[in-house]
């Protein structure tokens, strides 16, 4: 880390585990339910919350000293706009049928809450170096709950990772699934992505007993 | 054993060492000689134990039915049926004791590791909790679900719809019905449909020696005619899940927990109402004609209301389930209405889910999650009651402060 100072380091760290987005602020829950039933959504989601929050935190930062702070809010949500509609151009592009297996939510990250959090409350008071790693990691922290997610929920619900199948084949019955397993359709629906997130936090918290809140 | 447990009192394994040690003998603690005590025989034990017992005859006969629909389902069913010749006998019980008997193993074998090893972990001691879930949890799953998948939902049942809550008693969801919700919605193959509601009938699928075991449900959701009598229905000689066929050993069951004043009157009453009242008003629909024979729910809505209790579990879901103390209404008022949305809304699940006709699960959790908030609003209105009485009390002035004179010479 010879380019980061330590206070630089730390703003990217902090959010992969104690000051995570997701379990400790619980923030951007709705994403992480909807669209982590596959692995390979939850890696393009986390990619483009990485590029819209890290290169959307450098120009709400930049902007800081002339946004009129009453109209603040319509500025940053243009700015995410913006970056959001880039984000589904290059997928409609480039990964047709990843884009719509994402639909509507490649254009739902404009209201995930993690991209106006980091803005109102982090890019508007600090430089633009600053601004980017923080925003560089919030989204990898996010990004790091969500592949997780996807990971087990896949895993469990499909049998498949990426789409790969890992159990074998559950209609030629190979595999673990001759053995008689067979995959839980519970995980496929979006309750399940809650009580996985839920056990995380569960797992998180009782690592980390300095998180459980005081009653 | 008691000097045992001296022995191990403060260590790690204490708790779990304790339960087998209250379990098998009386504790060997004493109250202490100072002030007055009161003393309940009814403890937590106690309580389980009832409806235990309230639930031994159910899976007795669960037992036999399992063998009786197997066989019946290959060989066709017996004509001038009698029940010592075609239901009691060995070959049904071995059925039984093969199907049966290793749900009930499972279930609790696999819910008391997992008690013991939340109470290691917690410290305190291990709840009797489970005593009473771990016999419900085979009574309402099919008959050949793969022991496996018990086991998963179990330990999901127990973990999350309990334990994540603080254990028995703080649970807002009843366990069991966790465990069978989870169940249905993670491997609904196994969970509807018409060939895992008798044993052997998912083996044979699709083979020359097919056997098909629809529950009357699902005969009524496809409009089709079934060959049950009313009293195979009542009695619980039909397919179904293991232990909810027979409404009269529910009913047995029930009257029992309620003479022993473990299960409230009110729940069970309110919610069988419940269930005539939506059952009358879809008999009326189709009386008035609203709906013709071709629609989808003509089979289950013109289906006499009062039938509506005698198959499916819900008559099973009103006594055991929906009676649970913990997550059932509290207040007096509240249980009336408790009991009374879940027998409307099993009733209506049913009939609007073809897909999918039996609703009482669902219609129980769903109240479990209201029942808070109905004894909030109870306790509300009786606390605003109250309040009304006394503004609008008359408080009568004292006869000292001279006043009272005044209004007397006022009235007269």
């Amino acid at each position: 880390m010879g380019l980061l100072t330590k206070k630089d380091a730390g703003l990217i760290l902090d959010p992969l585990a104690d000051n995570n987005p997701i379990t400790i602020q619980v923030l951007g829950i709705c994403s992480a339910l909807a669209i982590t039933a596959e692995l390979e959504a939850s890696v393009v989601m986390a990619i483009s919350v990485i590029f819209v929050l890290g290169v959307g935190n450098v120009v709400i930062s930049l902007m800081r000293n002339i946004i009129p702070s009453k109209i603040r809010i319509i500025v940053q949500l243009i700015v995410v706009a913006t970056l959001v509609i880039i984000v589904d151009q290059v997928l409609k592009a480039f990964a047709y049928e990843l884009s719509k297996t994402l639909g509507a939510f490649v254009g739902l990250i404009i209201t995930n809450c993690i991209i106006m959090g980091r803005f109102e409350a982090f890019a508007l008071a600090n430089g633009p170096w600053k601004s980017f790693l923080d925003g560089i990691g919030n989204a990898l922290g996010y990004g790091v709950i969500l592949i997780l997610v996807g990971f087990f929920r896949e895993l469990l619900g499909s049998g498949t990772l990426f789409g790969v199948p890992v159990l074998g084949d559950p209609i030629e019955k190979t595999g673990l699934y001759a053995t008689g397993y067979e995959n839980n359709g519970f995980m496929i629906i979006p309750p399940a992505a809650l009580i996985v997130v839920g056990i995380i936090i569960w797992v998180q918290r009782s690592r980390n007993p300095a998180l459980v809140e005081e009653n | 054993m008691h000097e045992l447990k001296m022995k191990y009192q403060g260590k790690k394994m204490a708790p779990a060492f304790n339960a087998f040690h209250t379990f098998l003998y009386s504790p060997n603690e004493t109250t202490h000689a100072g002030g007055t005590h009161v003393k309940g025989a009814d403890d937590l034990k106690r309580t389980m134990n009832t409806v235990i017992m309230a639930l031994v005859p159910i899976l007795l006969f669960s037992m036999f039915n399992a063998g009786y629909q197997h066989f019946s389902a290959i060989n066709g069913f017996p004509e001038n049926f009698s029940v010592m010749e075609h239901f009691l006998t060995w070959d049904n019980f071995w059925i039984g004791i093969v199907k049966v008997l290793p749900l009930v193993v499972v279930s609790y074998g696999i819910g008391l590791i997992v008690e013991f090893i939340f109470a290691v972990i917690k410290g305190h001691e291990v709840e009797e909790g489970y005593l009473v879930t771990g016999m419900l949890v085979p009574l309402i799953v099919p008959v050949d679900t793969p022991l496996w998948m018990l086991a998963v939902a179990v330990v999901f049942g127990v973990v999350i719809g309990k334990e994540v809550f603080g254990g028995t008693g703080m649970n807002i969801l009843n366990p069991a019905l966790t465990i069978r919700a989870f169940l249905f919605f993670a491997y609904p193959t196994w969970m509807s449909g018409d060939k895992v509601w008798v044993h052997g009938a998912v083996d044979l699928a699709g083979g020359p020696d097919a056997i098909s075991g629809e529950t009357v449900l699902g005969f009524l959701a496809q409009n089709k005619e079934f060959q049950y009598s009313v009293s195979d229905m009542f009695f619980g000689f039909i397919p179904g899940s293991v232990g909810e066929t027979s409404a009269f050993l529910c009913l047995l069951g029930g009257l029992f927990l309620i003479f022993s004043k473990i299960a409230s009157w009110r729940i069970m009453v309110s919610a069988v109402i419940g269930s005539l009242v939506m059952g009358l008003v879809f008999n009326q629909v189709v009386e008035l004609g609203w709906i013709g024979e071709t629609s989808k729910f003509y089979g289950l809505m013109s289906f006499d209301f009062w039938k509506h209790l005698i198959v499916g579990g819900l008559a099973f879901g009103i006594v055991y389930m929906a009676t649970d103390p913990v997550t059932g209404a509290q207040t007096n008022r509240g249980k009336w209405i408790y009991g009374f949305l879940i027998g409307f809304i099993s009733v209506m699940i049913r009939v609007f889910n073809p897909a999918y006709p039996e609703g009482v699960f669902l219609a129980i959790l769903l109240m479990n999650v209201f029942a808070p908030t109905i004894d909030h609003y109870v306790i509300r209105g009786n606390v605003n009651r109250r309040m009304k009485r006394l503004k609008n009390a008359v408080i009568l002035p004292k006869d000292s402060d001279g006043k009272a004179e005044e209004l007397k010479a006022e009235t007269v």
